[in-house]
């Protein structure tokens, strides 16, 4: 913590203000709906992965060691933006951009495993999709989380752009914090995501 | 909030709890990988039985859950009882949404 004796810096910017504690409120209150979503996917795609009309299903299809790179690609990069947070709460500027950046790295190269994943899919498999339920439910599934995914890079490149010559204030402070929690988030739904579509969909 | 000043002592008291949570996030970090590479070591080795691969991951899947939840996300801080009604109703309402699909479809 720099020389803030005078009182000035709070040791929690993001829940400082009413705002701050407000929006972190909705952010829950959002997550908690976006459960909802990813369950109706998974249970639908869970119900449906034996409708494979003779096509590849996810025996011959998934790789386990590429899904396991995509893994700790996400588990990391949640680990950073959380780092991310602890440099804001100490308030050093320059190493929280340093974290969130290294997080849109990693989730931007955990963006092109997964599109070259389904670009192996359609290309060498065959599976487009409509070919199936099978393959309907697992690319709807898995296109919810990338898009949530994409929108989350989109989200933090534009707050750390916009708070360049801010730097960390009660204002900016919730910003980040809440793509924190978003970005978590995000990867809970990929842990059932691996368990549940591809290790359950490779045991049978 | 606004009446409340920070004196040094605070502030020492406060870094010092930092170290100690940040020692806590690391070790959460690798408890996470090492726990996710059980999963799919589980999976990918052929002698152990699918009855408890299964049960297995699942089990796995949770504990990740709870921790990414609990620890990054900030659930054992103090006021966030409302935080955490809304997560666990959120996922009680996706295993009963989950449950129902799966019977419906299946059925």
């Amino acid at each position: 913590m720099q020389s803030d004796q005078t009182g000035v810096l709070p040791p929690h910017p993001e829940k400082a203000t009413l705002e701050g504690r407000n929006k972190i409120l909705g952010l829950w209150f959002f997550i908690a709906s976006d459960v909802v979503l990813f369950a109706s996917l998974m249970g639908t795609h869970l119900a449906l992965r034996g409708s494979t009309q003779g096509a590849p299903g996810p025996q011959e299809l998934f790789h386990l060691e590429y899904v396991a790179l995509m893994t700790f690609i996400l588990l990391t990069s949640s680990m950073t933006s959380l780092l991310g947070i602890k440099a804001m709460q100490r308030y050093q500027f320059k190493q929280m951009q340093t974290w969130f950046w290294l997080t849109v790295l990693l989730g931007l190269s955990f963006l092109g495993l997964e599109i070259y994943e389904f670009y192996q899919f359609v290309i060498y498999h065959g599976l487009g999709f409509e070919t199936n339920a099978f393959a309907s439910s697992f690319y709807t599934l898995l296109g919810f989380h990338g898009a949530h995914v994409t929108f989350g890079i989109l989200w933090v490149v534009t707050l750390l752009i916009r708070s360049r010559s801010q730097g960390i204030t009660t204002y900016t402070a919730p910003k980040f914090y809440l793509f924190s929690l978003y970005w978590h988030f995000v990867d809970v739904v990929w842990v059932f995501v691996f368990t549940l579509v591809y290790l359950m969909g490779k045991v049978g | 909030m606004t009446a409340k000043r920070y004196t040094v002592d605070d502030s020492i008291k406060e870094s010092q709890s930092q170290k100690r949570e940040n020692r806590q996030f690391y070790v959460t970090f690798i408890l996470m990988l090492v726990l996710t590479a059980l999963s799919f070591v589980a999976v990918a080795s052929e002698k152990i039985p699918s009855g408890f691969t299964i049960p297995f991951i699942l089990l796995i899947a949770f504990i990740l859950l709870v921790l990414q939840v609990v620890i990054f996300m900030h659930l054992n801080d103090k006021n966030t009882e409302f935080p955490t009604l809304f997560f666990f109703s959120g996922f009680f309402i996706a295993i009963i949404t989950i449950a129902t699909l799966m019977l419906l479809i299946w059925w």
